[in-house]
């Protein structure tokens, strides 16, 4: 059970940030939400790599025994850059709405349709 | 080792590096003049056009081609020491790979040339050339890599670089809002397929796509994976019922970069053969899957027309017409997956299909870039992209309507256009699988023609509108943007048999040969 206590924080994480971005109105609300959505998916590929009493995956100093892999922890360092880069953008994005709309909250910004 | 040799064999590398460099450097060359800055971006653009199309000669003639990176020999996919699994980040450029290369070479070229004229009045190209080569490296290295998540690296950096570019001319905020719209659903869609990264990386220790082919078991997590792989692509190229930001991001975006847009598309369209063709083929159940890429492709096919019928912005039409023809490259390609474990079936109308539907990738790739670009050289000249109040611009935009006229005649599937040519393979080889499908097909392609009649009767017939008096042709870079694609558009359709003979056989044939392609990294097989 508690092995399995990672996987389940992830459902639980994935479970939140969809309920975040699927019903909230405010723009920033649904970027944390994304933002939650992502930490779920990188707490998913860390624990995958994870091994029970596994020392950190650096050959030069580790001694000769269990190490974690060393993969999952460059996907989730790309994709933390991927995250920060998508934040900035949907922030600016909600900046220029601010400013052209008055608003953020996208029942409010509707002007495209058909 | 002379410069030949270096290009032709570090040619994959090369298609995503030039773009990334030139973006990169782009803001330093306009710094110096903006005569500087579009001779980098148009010779950059030629060169990185050049290499594609070397890449993919060598592609056609030898077969497919390995990049490792950071390997002893650009294709030692397995390292001697690594108990034969491919550690490395792997380009695969089969032929498939290489007609989408192809695809964005031609539309890239025709795009920058467009661009240097039709974006000259406004402000702030430094950054819209950079979002460009973004978006240009992301393509190529989504078509080219074989790496899963590599792959989802380059669909976020092509996300963020559309997003960035669709919200460009901000529009009193619409562009604004069309680009949030779009890239919520991309940020999501990308974590689905993080989500299935990880699914298979936990079952089968590997990234590599043709590595998760061999060990590919299609158990439930798979069958899950596989379910977010098709809804976050199908989301991406825009496919009914999940494409509501198509005619937002289309009809917002400056008209150059929509005809980029479409290619954009297109490459998570390849996404997603490569996922159910390379990855899953015959393992899982292709007779249900290959329906339910039926059932998007006619959804998208009569939901896409239906809605084009009454818009009154040229742009938003032409969108919900992107969405429609989507439809049918999936119908024609869902058929070949349907029919896949059935050899019989597969050679009797199961290839052609799937070509008709690669090969209308290539045509309307083509025909829409062309439509979407004489949109915008409408728009340029008048400033309006309401159809409501246009009119008579056939007296003096001659060249506009000429080309107008061909795409449009090839989006409706009228001889002697590319268009025609496609659909008559998907129209013969979906009626001997399913009689219906076909019928819908052709009335679908019936009401796009009545579609476009309308728009070309309001944009440029009648009489010379007061407003428009002192309206000119457009210039003559995008003139000659529009030319290329024409002259594609008119090609193809007077000689398709050798183009499909060449291109398309040879890439539907790489998409449905699963072993080939794991053959071609893992060796022996």
């Amino acid at each position: 059970m508690l092995w399995n206590l990672p996987f389940i924080t992830v459902v639980v994480l994935t479970l939140i940030g969809l309920v975040t971005v699927l019903l909230k109105k405010n723009i920033i609300k649904i970027l944390l939400g994304i933002n939650i959505l992502n930490s779920a998916a990188n707490l998913f590929l860390i624990t995958l790599g994870y091994r029970e009493g596994g020392v950190a995956p650096i050959f030069t100093l580790a001694p000769s025994e269990l190490m974690v892999l060393p993969t999952p922890q460059a996907l989730v360092l790309t994709s933390i850059v991927i995250g920060v880069a998508t934040s900035a953008l949907v922030l600016s994005f909600a900046i220029v709405l601010q400013k052209k709309y008055g608003t953020v909250d996208i029942d409010k910004i509707r002007r495209l349709h058909g | 080792m002379t410069v030949a040799d270096f290009l032709f064999t570090n040619a994959p590398a090369l298609l995503v590096v030039i773009p990334l460099f030139a973006a990169f450097i782009c803001p330093v060359a306009g710094k110096i003049s903006s005569t500087i800055r579009n001779l980098w971006v148009m010779g950059m653009m030629l060169v990185t056009a050049a290499v594609a199309f070397i890449l993919a000669f060598r592609v056609f003639v030898t077969g497919p081609v390995l990049y490792v990176f950071g390997a002893a020999a650009a294709n030692l996919a397995v390292p001697l020491d690594s108990g034969g699994i491919p550690i490395r980040i792997i380009f695969t450029v089969d032929a498939m790979s290489a007609f989408m290369d192809i695809i964005c070479a031609i539309v890239g070229v025709s795009v920058l040339l467009y661009s240097l004229s039709s974006e000259s009045r406004n402000s702030g190209l430094e950054g819209y050339y950079t979002l460009f080569f973004l978006m240009i490296a992301g393509v190529f290295g989504m078509v080219s890599t074989g790496d899963l998540f590599n792959f989802f690296v380059f669909l976020e950096i092509l996300s963020l670089a559309s997003a960035g570019m669709i919200a460009y001319r901000i529009d009193g905020g619409l562009a604004v809002e069309a680009a949030l719209k779009y890239f919520i659903l991309s940020t999501l869609g990308a974590i689905f397929v993080l989500f299935a990264i990880g699914v298979y990386y936990g079952q089968y220790n590997a990234l590599n796509i043709a590595m998760i082919a061999q060990r590919m078991q299609f158990t439930m997590l798979d069958k899950i994976a596989l379910v977010l792989l098709v809804a976050a692509l199908a989301m991406k190229c825009g496919a009914v019922p999940l494409h509501f930001w198509t005619p937002d991001a289309y009809s917002m975006a400056p008209s150059s970069v929509t005809a980029f847009l479409v290619v954009a598309s297109q490459a998570s369209l390849y996404g997603l053969f490569r996922v159910v063709f390379t990855m899953y083929n015959i393992t899982m159940n292709c007779v249900t899957v290959g329906w339910i890429i039926i059932i998007f492709g006619v959804l998208s096919m009569v939901v896409g027309v239906t809605m084009a019928i009454p818009q009154k912005d040229i742009k938003r039409l032409m969108a919900y017409h992107a969405v429609s023809q989507t439809g049918y490259m999936l119908l024609g390609v869902g058929v070949g997956l349907a029919v896949l474990g059935n050899t019989t079936l597969t050679s009797a109308f199961g290839f052609m299909a799937m070509e008709g539907g690669i090969f209308h990738i290539f045509n309307h790739a083509m025909y829409k870039g062309l439509l979407f670009l004489t949109a915008g050289a409408i728009f340029y000249r008048i400033g309006t992209r309401d159809l409501n109040r246009m009119g008579g611009l056939g007296h003096t935009m001659k060249y506009t309507m000429i080309f107008f006229i061909i795409g449009a005649l090839a989006i409706a599937g009228i001889p002697p256009f590319n268009g025609f040519a496609s659909k008559l393979m998907i129209y013969e080889s979906v009626y001997l699988f399913n009689p219906l499908l076909a019928i819908i097909a052709m009335v679908v392609s019936i009401l796009t023609l009545a579609s476009f009649v309308k728009v070309f009767h309001s944009v440029f017939m009648g009489p010379k509108l007061p407003e428009y008096a002192d309206v000119k042709e457009a210039p003559l870079p995008m003139l000659i943007g529009m030319g290329i694609l024409a002259a594609i558009v008119i090609l193809f359709g007077l000689f398709p048999q050798p183009v499909v003979d060449i291109l398309v056989a040879p890439a539907a044939h790489a998409l449905a040969d699963q072993g080939g392609y794991i053959a071609s990294v893992l060796g022996g097989a």
